[in-house]
């Protein structure tokens, strides 16, 4: 590697093109896709799925398995062609070189093997190092990405490890070996936000440290933001912008990079005033995709007779900094000019209470030891504490909290698949917690529904999508004859903006976001007065979740909903909510409306919450809070306050009195509630974590 | 006439087997030609193992349909001058009939090709009849121990390991044996077994049309009597406590031997179906459109039977086929103990257990059922192979 | 992990006790009996003779307590023959022997395996030479088999979809499809029968001086073992094994080569040797441990095929006699062994799957 200029690219991919091969037909996966990473730099990848990003990444490994193959173009690592390099120059170049870190962290770490010996194999491999150095030189570095008691861990397994040190630990095999590119394919899309944070500043502070390039793939705009120097657009195969992140973000020339940004809920954005703009239409699959612009049919800006044939280039913006683009009339289109007004509505007045839980209590006995259970010591999880609250009629509700924070405890309590340990449930003044879901009548079922998470999962697979819609209209007891319930059916399709014809189809033939229409329509088929969603979009790509909330609100006006909204995601929780609760390990720690949670004072989980949620807006100061470790498990919570572990206002309260009671609930003026020991004079003293720098 | 070569005894069999090869020939043609409308059926025809497979597994159950057209002589005919005959040796006498034995004779003089074509049919008619059984029980059993779990799970489970723990030919000699025919107790485990069907259908139609209610009752009504009327005719047997039914109205009678061989492989398979069903049950049950039908307040049976047991079918396919296959293993160890069936019956375990005895120095008797009992099971395990591969390439 | 253990123990006792009742019920149903009673007195009784005999030997009181005296957890039978003799379960076994104490418990708890009526030898000294002899032959089939079909597993499954891995799993198909009575027959026509087969053709090239390559009988093997007469035993076992454990691998292999660990492995720069072996293998392995751990009672019925057709005198060969000839105490004494043979394998797998699958052996 000596005639290699460490000024020249270290990373330079030219017209690449993947495709995958199949019995039936060639799918192209990638096409003419080029970018170059500099020396110390940091690329980004964002796209949504199905765009390539990640087999740009294994195409640049050189690991597209039997069925992909590289069919045209050059990927040039410091000046050679990995394209032509044999086995096992490829094998002395992977790990060395180019490292990766992966997106699930416990699937890519050999189970059977101790974290120290799949650490050290690689100097072992690289270096001929022996294995008491490859050891300590493993020690060291699992100290380097800041992992506590290192011999232990080299010891462990990896299930032993939780999520968050299980990435620390893939990112510690990635830098064994001091790589000049590390490639990182969406490392934190499995990791709940608060560790998430944690993992990107390490990843930042290493890349600084070592002065290692970066491929850094996400579908996330703001974790780009937080990462990366450049980045580079993909949209169904092709790049369709690059440039350094500030130009991309602030003044971009592609009409898919702005569709993409007015489609995520960013701080300013407001469910009823300025409502987000969702893409039309849908992703193209590969081989459906259009002449000419791939995005064509879907802009805004399509011109018949220009942008529907041949192939498009990718050109040069004048006066940017490497910026380019892949649009024809990047030059005719204003882009400063304000999205066409979308409709705006009014801010529908809550009713009347039509839920109220007291004092809501649900502890599960679970044996201590999964494999050897049923006997012995058995523990109490503690799911639920003390939930109160109330939520009224056309009221959004969010539940906020990461895994294990028992937001779909509380949800299954509700729907009466669990009974409550402790406590009250009312619907309508009618107490339900004791009744489970077989003993409630129709109309306590039916007026109660669910939207669920995961849109592959929700629809059974073996049913057509009208025959599951129709069956929930005869156990509902909807329409009196089979026709009047396909009628009814046909309605319901109609009302989630589905095309009629779909409700012949069977699932598979659906797309993600499809799919959770059927969900939505599926659980409005009894007249829903209570829906909550489960996270319901945060599986789908983020052009499509802004079209799935945007009709959850829809008929929500409509239908004077009452909606519970299960997230995690803080940036759309903003905008949709009319308030909030935040729960953590089984505790509401704070609750009021979405103003008063967004803003000091803040329960410090909120406050670190907060600034952990990466947002996509380059005219946002964010205070950094970095909790240290991770969420404890909801089986061996810690005493006295849930969040004593890694709460930074911990030193504020006198004595150890957060490590021996549970906190009251302060009630703050307007009906905000936090459950902390912190007192007035500290909450006074709360910055907000979020500032929009004035334009 | 002189005897046949073995070139001219292959072409002769050939010959006799031609109604088997128009019905494959048809079949091929024809599900080739439709293949992409049929679904999974039709995907067997991208494999060509698969493809072997469902050949192989057709030829044999169109040899059994058509058996006595293919057949050269009655399996039981014992005819001058032929015992041990070599084959394609030359009948004495014809009258007739045909002038070969293309396999030869066994010690009793039987024609071996007739027999072993003869067997087919006993293979056919039982295993997979015996398959399905086993399958209406493991199923019924499976999914609420799978889905409810706890105690019920726990005792089910334990009986099904208590049977897998028997050597299966320990169960067959304890089983299967006149003085346990004599005491009855084929016919209370058949009548326990043979409710399992009819209870199935039941639960079904009931669980997913009870907001139809008058639907619902027609098709209830009709599976009580048509499938009680079977069920009354296939235990009634006159002359046994379990007279049930007028001879008029008795449809069949199943001869008390065949009942026990029947009950036992359907007893020796059940708790492996139970097994996968009960594991396949518990993995499904967490999917959210589980969670969706209990949310709307489906009943635990509609759950089990329309959401779950529609999404476990591809292993449950795959494992059916194997099953069959392994159920005729099991046919042809009984016949291979002389077992059940009696000692007369063609059935491939029962020759290749006579032939065995002179196997030094007459193999084919014992050679021909055994390589068709081979080329079935193969078959079947080709065709499931090709089954796995092809749902997973989905 | 010694909880588990305990568990696991009286779990297989309550199996086992259940399984040994089920037999001992299903064999001392009364036209078994009779039968016995007629083979023991004479064949031409009344069946008031069989009554009476049947009373004068102790087989007509209660099933459990029959039961429970066989278990040895019931004092055993007493009573006077026709003559005014003593009689009793216990006293049988001590005729002849002067002075020696009868004692009051005498069932399998008490190493007392009863008396073979056919064999005319008492059923733990009979089962433990027939149990070494099906010993010598389950080690070679373990032997032989084991290696062949891990290897043909690791083989085919660590490149899915090879010309390797398409011969491979076609052969260990074939494997499967061929139960022990068709493969041993096949066997023996092959290369057991000098008046066919291979040994026919090698004779008269002049390749073998004897009749044939390998004997087709095994008897000889009872008492010195040569690949000679126990290549085609031991072969014929294994066939229908080998294709099953190879299956099994195959899956496990192809499942693990396709994990995202192996990714990683292949990007961090290993050789696919040493993905295979260090990273693949291990993983790998767990599930056909389990797998071959439960073939074992499985290769229980292939060793009574296998040794009806070679007339090889083991433990598969007296099950038959036993429940052929109504010999009830032997065929008890069968099922003991049987019944021992699978719980014990069930647990090795159990402890052995555990130690194997760090996962689960975290507390």
């Amino acid at each position: 590697m000596s005639d290699w200029d460490p000024s020249q690219p270290i990373l330079e991919i030219e017209n690449l093109s993947i495709s995958f091969f199949t019995r039936l037909r060639e799918i192209p996966a990638v096409m003419d896709f080029s970018c170059t990473v500099m020396p110390g730099e940091a690329m980004g990848l964002v796209g949504e799925s199905g765009c390539g990003k990640s087999t740009v990444a294994l195409g640049v490994m050189q690991d597209l398995g039997r069925n992909g193959r590289i069919v045209g173009g050059s990927i040039k690592f410091k000046g050679r062609d990995l394209n032509l390099m044999s086995d096992a120059e490829l094998r002395q170049i992977r790990g060395s070189e180019i490292a990766m870190i992966y997106q699930e962290p416990m699937a890519s770490l050999n189970p059977a093997m101790k974290v120290g010996a799949q650490l050290a194999e690689v100097p072992m491999i690289h270096q001929g190092m022996n294995k008491k150095a490859a050891w300590a030189l493993a020690r060291q570095i699992v100290e380097d990405v800041r992992l506590p008691d290192p011999d232990r861990i080299l010891k462990a397994y990896p299930h032993q490890l939780s999520g968050g040190q299980q990435q620390r630990i893939v990112i510690a095999m990635a830098l064994m070996s001091k790589p000049a590119l590390l490639i990182l394919d969406e490392p934190t899309t499995a990791l709940d936000v608060t560790v998430e944070a944690g993992i990107v500043d390490l990843v930042k502070e290493l890349g600084r440290k070592y002065g290692t390039s970066m491929l850094f793939i996400s579908h996330n705009l703001g974790l780009i933001l937080d990462t990366c120097d450049r980045l580079c657009v993909m949209y169904s195969g092709e790049a369709v912008e690059t440039g350094s992140v500030r130009q991309v973000f602030d003044k971009m020339r592609h009409p898919y990079t702005q569709a993409l940004f007015r489609s995520i809920p960013l701080p300013g954005a407001d469910k009823n005033a300025r409502p987000l703009i969702a893409i039309p239409g849908n992703f193209p699959l590969p081989h459906e995709r259009p002449e000419g612009c791939n995005f064509g049919p879907r802009c805004d800006y399509f011109q018949q007779g220009l942008c529907d044939r041949g192939t498009i280039p990718m050109e040069t913006i004048q006066g940017g900094d490497r910026h380019e683009s892949r649009c024809l009339r990047f030059r005719q289109i204003d882009w400063a000019a304000p999205p066409k007004a979308g409709k705006t509505f009014e801010k529908a007045e809550p009713g009347k209470v039509v839920l109220r839980m007291d004092d809501l209590r649900k502890y599960y006995e679970v044996s201590a030891n999964a494999l050897f259970g049923r006997s012995g010591e058995t523990k109490v999880v503690k799911a639920n504490e003390t939930l109160t609250f109330e939520a009224r009629e056309s009221e959004t509700l969010a539940i906020v909290g990461e895994s294990g924070c028992g937001k779909s405890t509380f949800a299954k309590v509700l729907m009466g698949l669990e009974t409550a340990t402790s406590g009250r449930v009312r619907l309508y003044g009618e107490e339900i917690q004791d009744t489970p879901i077989e003993k409630r009548n129709t109309n306590t079922v039916s007026s109660v529904q669910m939207v669920f998470q995961n849109p592959f999962d929700t629809l059974n697979p073996s049913m057509t999508v009208g025959r599951q819609i129709i069956r929930a209209l005869e156990v509902f007891g909807e329409g009196k004859s089979d026709r009047e319930r396909r009628e009814k059916m046909l309605d319901l399709m109609d009302l989630v903006k589905l095309p009629r014809e779909f409700a012949d189809r069977m699932p598979r033939q659906l797309s993600g976001g499809q799919k959770q229409r059927v969900g939505i329509a599926r659980a409005f088929a009894g007249g829903a007065k209570i829906v909550v969603a489960d996270e319901p979009v945060s599986a789908l790509d983020v052009s499509v979740q802004a079209a799935v909330t945007d009709l959850l609100m829809e008929i929500q006006r409509r239908e004077k909903t009452t909606l519970l909204f299960i997230s995690h995601d803080l940036s759309i929780v903003r905008y949709l909510a009319d308030r909030v609760m935040v729960m953590y390990l089984g505790h509401v720690v704070e609750m009021g409306t979405t103003d008063e949670v967004f803003a000091p004072p803040y329960h410090p989980y909120t406050e670190a919450l907060l600034s952990a949620v990466p947002i996509a807006d380059t005219r946002v100061k964010k205070k950094r809070i970095v909790l240290e470790g991770d969420i404890p498990s909801a089986m061996n919570p810690p005493p006295g306050c849930p969040f004593q572990t890694r709460c930074r206002w911990k030193a504020h309260v006198p004595g150890n009195l957060c490590e021996i009671e549970v906190p009251p609930i302060k009630k703050l003026p307007g009906g905000h509630q936090i459950k902390c020991h912190l007192t007035d004079d500290d909450f006074a003293t709360m910055e907000p974590v979020i500032e929009i720098a004035a334009e | 006439m002189d005897n046949l070569t073995w070139p001219q005894i292959f072409l002769a069999m050939g010959e006799r087997f031609w109604p088997v090869w128009v019905a494959l020939a048809l079949t091929f043609a024809l599900s080739i030609t439709f293949k992409r409308r049929l679904g999974l059926y039709g995907k067997l025809f991208d494999s060509p193992i698969a493809m072997i497979g469902f050949a192989l597994v057709m030829f044999w159950v169109f040899a059994a349909i058509f058996a006595p057209l293919i057949m050269t002589h009655a399996p039981l005919d014992q005819l001058p001058g032929m015992r041990n005959a070599s084959p394609g040796k030359a009948l004495r006498d014809p009258q007739g009939s045909y002038p070969y034995y293309l396999l030869g004779g066994d010690t009793l003089a039987r024609d071996v090709f007739s027999r072993m074509v003869a067997g087919s049919v006993v293979v056919i008619q039982i295993a997979p009849l015996a398959t399905i059984f086993a399958y209406m029980v493991g199923i019924t059993l499976g999914l609420p121990a799978g889905y409810y779990g706890g105690r019920f799970d726990t005792a089910l489970s334990f009986v099904a390991n208590l049977i897998l723990a028997f050597p299966v030919i320990l169960l067959f000699y304890l089983l299967v044996t006149p003085q346990i025919v004599q005491s009855g107790l084929p016919q209370y485990m058949a009548a326990v077994l043979f409710l399992f069907p009819i209870l199935f259908l039941g639960v079904l139609v009931n669980s997913r049309f009870y907001v139809k209610p008058r639907f619902r009752n027609i098709a209830i009504a009709l599976i009580v009597v048509l499938g009680g009327w079977l069920y009354l005719s296939t235990l009634s047997q006159p002359g046994t406590p379990f007279h049930l039914l007028p001879r008029a109205l008795d449809l069949f009678n199943i001869p008390g031997n065949t009942m026990i061989v029947f009950v036992s492989v359907v007893f020796v398979n059940s708790p492996t179906v139970f097994r996968i069903v009960r594991g396949l049950t518990f993995d499904i049950k967490s999917r959210d459109y589980v969670a969706a039908a209990q949310t709307r307040g489906e009943g635990p049976w509609y759950i089990m039977l329309w959401e779950i047991l529609p999404n476990a079918r591809g292993p449950l396919i795959v494992d059916f086929c194997l099953r069959i296959g392994y159920t005729t293993i099991l046919l042809g160890v009984l016949g291979f103990f002389g077992l059940g069936l009696s000692p007369e019956s063609p059935d491939w375990g029962s020759t290749i257990n006579a032939g065995s005895r002179l196997l030094a120095i007459y193999p084919i008797p014992a050679l021909a059922p055994a390589l068709a009992l081979m080329s079935l099971v193969l078959g079947l395990n080709l065709l499931a192979d090709g089954l796995r591969e092809e749902s997973l390439k989905d | 992990m010694l909880n588990f253990l305990a568990r696991r123990l009286v779990t297989m006792l309550l199996t086992a006790l259940c399984l040994t009742f089920i037999v001992f019920a299903l064999t001392n149903l009364h036209p078994n009996l009779e039968k016995l009673a007629k083979q023991q007195a004479s064949v031409r009784m009344s069946d008031a003779q069989v009554t009476s005999w049947l009373a004068s030997h102790g087989y007509a009181r209660p099933l459990v307590q029959r039961y429970g005296e066989w278990l040895g957890v019931v004092p055993g039978w007493t009573g006077k023959d026709a003559e005014g003799r003593p009689t009793g379960r216990c006293l049988s076994h001590y005729e002849g022997i002067k002075g020696a104490t009868i004692p009051r418990y005498c069932g399998i708890l008490q190493g007392d395996w009863g008396y073979s009526t056919v064999f005319r030898e008492g059923v733990g000294g009979f089962l433990a030479t027939r149990l070494a002899a099906t010993g010598w032959l389950m080690l070679w089939v373990l032997i032989v088999m084991i290696p062949t079909s891990l290897v043909m597993g690791v083989l085919a499954g660590m490149r899915e979809g090879s010309r390797l891995d398409r011969t491979l799993s076609v052969a260990s198909i074939a494997s499967t499809s061929t139960p022990e009575y068709v493969s041993g027959v096949v066997l023996i026509v092959l290369f057991g029968s000098s008046f066919t087969g291979l040994s026919l053709l090698f004779k008269q090239w002049g390749l073998i001086s004897g009749g044939v390559i390998l004997k087709g009988n095994a008897t000889s093997a009872m008492s010195h073992i040569t690949f000679d007469n126990f290549a085609l035993p031991v072969a014929t076992i294994s066939i229908y094994g080998v294709g099953y454990i190879a299956r099994m691998t195959r899956a496990s292999m192809t499942e693990v080569m396709t994990a995202q660990y192996i990714r990683t492995a292949r990007l961090k720069g290993v050789k696919f040797r040493n993905i295979v072996l260090r990273h693949a293998l291990r993983n790998a392995l767990i599930a056909p441990f389990t797998v071959i751990m439960l073939q074992i009672p499985w290769l229980l019925n292939g060793v009574v095929v296998t040794e009806t057709l070679f007339s090889y005198k083991g433990f598969g060969w007296t099950l038959v006699q036993a429940a052929s000839n109504n010999d009830i105490e032997l065929l008890m004494g069968c099922s003991v062994v049987a019944v021992i043979v699978v719980l014990l394998t069930q647990l090795i797998s159990d402890i052995g799957y555990v130690y194997l699958n760090p996962r689960i052996r975290i507390s």
